[in-house]
């Protein structure tokens, strides 16, 4: 264990700005993307069944 | 066997690809999520603090997975765009154009994390420096394939044009690779070579190499749902679209 405590575990020896500023950036656009693109494939559906729908429609 | 239309390429029907991408993003989610949090946990409570760079050094768990993910990326979009061009292949040109945003994502994560990494043990955000800067002409490959390929109506000759540019771009990934070996630069030199023993300890490689199979598990999940995306926008009008889709409007 390299930590004696939880404030120990957040400064990083010093370089707790440079770690958590580079691991929170990262974790913010590993989260945002997956999100995105989900939401898209989500959209595609919608668009692609209002389309169906709208051929229903005419025939 | 009862199916004999099954072959190599059955899955380059883009249905046959939507339904088999759909089944596998699921496992690649629990993969990046399970190898995240071991790869983290060696990282930060197994290996020890650098005797030289102290604990800024932990940055390497996410810096080099994403500067290796942003080169295969790109050589992957190349390849699956040369693919689509020379065969015709539909289902490889929306492949190469779904791994575009996830590629230029680690690219960019790649260059913020050394920029962030560089402040306490360079003394500098940025230098211009040549493996900095063949990165950042990465990133520039990405925006403007994306760029391009959206610039074009045409679908078909947008994914040409963007295949063009791509395999053009490709020959930078040597560049940004060798770099450090090529000119002298003030980035250190390769990690992991083929031909040397690590030079970092067992629990900081091991940490490193988890990081990377998680990135990697990552991107297929991510790019794979893009990809079902494209498959779906393009092929909207198609009979097993309206299959699919039949249903699920509620008015």
């Amino acid at each position: 264990m390299n930590w004696g405590s939880a404030s120990a575990f957040f400064e990083m020896g010093g370089y707790g700005l440079y770690v958590w500023g580079s691991y929170g950036v990262t974790a913010l656009l590993m989260l945002v993307e997956p999100w995105l693109v989900h939401r898209r494939l989500r959209r595609s559906l919608r668009d692609a069944a209002r389309i169906e729908s709208g051929n229903e429609a005419e025939s | 066997m009862n199916s004999p239309s099954l072959r190599l390429y059955t899955f380059a029907a883009p249905s046959r690809f939507y339904r088999l991408a759909g089944w596998m993003v699921p496992w690649f989610w629990a993969a990046t999520i399970a190898l995240t949090v071991a790869g983290l946990y060696i990282g930060f409570f197994v290996a020890p603090t650098d005797a030289t760079q102290g604990d800024a050094y932990r940055i390497i768990f996410i810096h080099v997975p994403a500067a290796w993910m942003s080169m295969l990326l790109y050589l992957v979009m190349a390849f699956w765009a040369g693919v689509g061009w020379a065969f015709n292949a539909r289902l490889a040109s929306m492949v190469a154009r779904a791994i575009a945003p996830t590629g230029a994502m680690f690219t960019f994560l790649a260059l913020w994390t050394g920029a962030v990494w560089g402040k306490p043990t360079w003394g500098a955000w940025w230098v211009w420096d040549a493996r900095l800067t063949s990165e950042l002409i990465l990133l520039f490959l990405y925006l403007g394939y994306i760029a391009l390929v959206n610039a074009i109506d045409d679908v078909r000759r947008a994914d040409q044009a963007g295949a063009l540019l791509a395999l053009v771009g490709s020959v930078n990934v040597p560049i940004i690779y060798f770099s450090v070996k090529w000119w002298n630069t003030l980035h250190q030199g390769a990690t992991i070579s083929m031909t040397a023993a690590p030079k970092m300890a067992t629990t900081m490689l091991t940490a490193m190499l988890i990081m990377t199979f998680a990135f990697w598990a990552y991107a297929f999940a991510a790019v794979f749902t893009r990809t079902r995306a494209i498959v779906i926008e393009r092929e909207a009008h198609s009979g097993w679209v309206a299959e699919l889709t039949r249903g699920r409007m509620n008015p």
